[in-house]
């Protein structure tokens, strides 16, 4: 089944800033779904969109092949959102916030109670259950919308960059905690600017950029367009200047350390066994940037002129 | 037919929450909410009632104390049903944990019952709270219980819609207190809270029929004291004719996300 499917959505905001411009998506249901774009693209209006925070302009959603239309509060029902803005009431307890959640979706108070239990502990929150949200930490404030938007238990996740600002080893606690329950069968989709993380949790990734769908396909497939990657090989010696390899472009960093660009349809092993022919040893290997983040880039300023203008 | 059902127990579930958690606010704050209103009222009961009272001598047959009392309990509904919606909803609003509510499946129907039922819980709290503060200074057994009880809350439900509609346009704080400021507070005190209209010049007597709040308290009043210087069915069918506007206009502003969807 369809988890989301968008049809010609668009927004047209009051300021006649066109934020959507009739854009195209589907997701498939326990999909974990990365939404990217630069600053200002549409990813938060089309969240909006389907949360019911902003009103569409035209177009049509389906949640679970609810139409927000026709059927808002089933569509509703199966949503649950951690917004881009810290939206807590900072004077209300840990506990109160997630058990009044699950209130307002209907659960029953002892259920609600269960699952703020559950999820705050699974959040390494339930120590602070009866703090009120404005002596949390940045990271905790986080955790606590998760747990707020899982009270009801959602088929759809959608998170807004749920990890910025968040330390590393929060952020990869939130990685392992949002695999578990994309394991467990809920739909995800991630908007962040983090692209390492969207390639590390998701397995498909829609690109947005000025209110239109760039790019919407599996993550390997939209990895494996990447036609140049740029290795970073620290090797056992010192050069006074870069090898000479046919068909390679090289760089030196530093006397033992170069930049290889490596097109894709040239295997790394290639480019070691020259390196080997010229007696040249590797000691360590890195990728210069994240893939998808090389990739992101690539598509995003590769756009022709006419279509960054069209706004 | 069990999907509808079931839609239904959701709802309630939703109202209840929604209900409980505006009441644990009011009773949380305390100290902002049910006390300043208390002492204030005292206040009005020692130097009005009291001390500049007894010079005044009766009105409408009462002693001036025992006429200003139901004004004043209706004076603290009011300003409190009001208050208690606009700063409850605005706060919402402007820290953003609205969103909680608008991401659910609660129909915007429940939303304003919500915090209408706040606003009136917290107006008929500081009305039982004034009127036993008042009981320290006068008698006062009502003569038609039904009137009295119906008023009082019907009221407060008007002031508690007004307050919505109010935070619902708000987009800073000042925008919540220039509505009570310079109309709330103006017609209630002129809606015959302190005086009998008898007492005013004929023009003015027909200017004051103009006031919503005049028989709104003048309604309380003959449910307390059996005396009003307008007829009890035209307070009711002005307090109707409000409830019914004002729901319908703050039902409409919420359902198109008027201040609270972009």
């Amino acid at each position: 089944m369809r988890a989301l499917q968008i049809r010609g959505l668009t927004k047209v905001y009051d300021n006649g800033m066109q934020a959507l411009k009739g854009i195209d998506l589907d997701v498939e249901e326990g999909e974990f779904c990365a939404l990217l774009g630069p600053n200002g693209a549409g990813k938060t209006t089309t969240i909006g969109i389907l949360t019911s925070l902003v009103n569409k302009t035209a177009g049509s959603v389906q949640i679970f092949g609810h139409d927000i239309d026709r059927d808002l509060t089933l569509a509703k029902s199966c949503l649950g959102l951690v917004p881009q803005e810290i939206n807590l009431n900072l004077f209300e307890k840990v506990f109160n916030i997630v058990v009044t959640q699950g209130g307002y979706y209907g659960i029953p108070h002892h259920l609600a109670m269960e699952r703020a239990e559950k999820y705050l502990t699974q959040l390494q929150l339930w120590d602070r259950r009866d703090e009120v949200a404005r002596s949390l930490s940045g990271g905790m404030k986080r955790r606590l919308m998760i747990a707020r938007a899982l009270v009801h238990e959602p088929r759809l996740l959608i998170l807004d960059e749920p990890t910025a600002g968040v330390d590393i080893e929060i952020r990869r606690s939130m990685w392992s905690f949002l695999r578990q329950i994309n394991a467990e069968g809920t739909t995800i989709i991630l908007t962040t600017h983090y692209l390492e993380e969207a390639e590390n949790l998701c397995r498909h990734v829609a690109i947005i950029d000025e209110g239109t769908i760039i790019e919407n396909d599996r993550m390997s497939r939209v990895l494996r367009k990447l036609s140049v990657e740029t290795l970073v090989l620290n090797l056992d010696r010192d050069l006074q200047e870069p090898p000479r390899l046919p068909g390679y472009e090289i760089r030196m960093v530093d006397s033992s350390t170069i930049e290889v660009d490596v097109q894709s349809n040239r295997g790394i092993n290639e480019l070691f066994a020259d390196l080997t022919r010229q007696d040249l040893r590797v000691v360590s290997m890195r990728n210069k940037a994240n893939r998808l983040e090389e990739l992101f880039l690539n598509i995003v300023d590769n756009k022709p002129a006419a279509s960054r203008g069209a706004s | 037919m069990t999907e509808n059902r079931g839609r239904v127990r959701q709802n309630i579930t939703a109202l209840w929450t929604l209900v409980t958690k505006e009441y644990i606010r009011i009773v949380r704050i305390w100290i902002q909410t049910l006390v300043p209103p208390a002492i204030t009222m005292s206040l009005y009961f020692v130097i009005f009632g009291n001390l500049i009272g007894r010079r005044i001598g009766e009105m409408d047959g009462f002693g001036y104390m025992q006429f200003i009392a139901p004004g004043l309990i209706m004076m603290s509904v009011i300003t409190n049903a009001y208050g208690n919606v606009v700063s409850s909803f605005f706060g919402a609003k402007f820290a953003r944990h609205i969103e909680e509510m608008l991401v659910s499946p609660m129909p915007a129907s429940l939303i304003l019952l919500g915090h209408v039922a706040g606003g009136v819980i917290r107006g008929l709290l500081v009305g039982l709270l004034v009127t036993l503060i008042a009981l320290f200074f006068t008698d006062l057994r009502p003569e038609h219980p039904f009137v009295t009880i119906s008023v009082v809350f019907l009221t407060a439900v008007v002031f508690a819609l007004a307050g919505l509609i109010n935070a619902i346009f708000a987009r800073k704080f000042d925008d919540i207190s220039i509505i009570p400021t310079f109309v709330l507070t103006p017609l209630t005190y002129l809606g015959g809270v302190f005086y009998s209209i008898s007492l005013l010049p004929d023009f003015w007597q027909r200017v004051s029929l103009a006031n919503p709040v005049l028989y709104m308290v003048n309604a309380f009043r003959y449910g307390i004291l059996g005396v009003s210087d307008i007829p009890i069915d035209y307070a009711y069918l002005i307090i109707g004719v409000f409830i019914v506007s004002l729901y319908s206009f703050a039902l409409l502003l919420l359902k198109r996300g008027v201040g609270i969807r972009e």
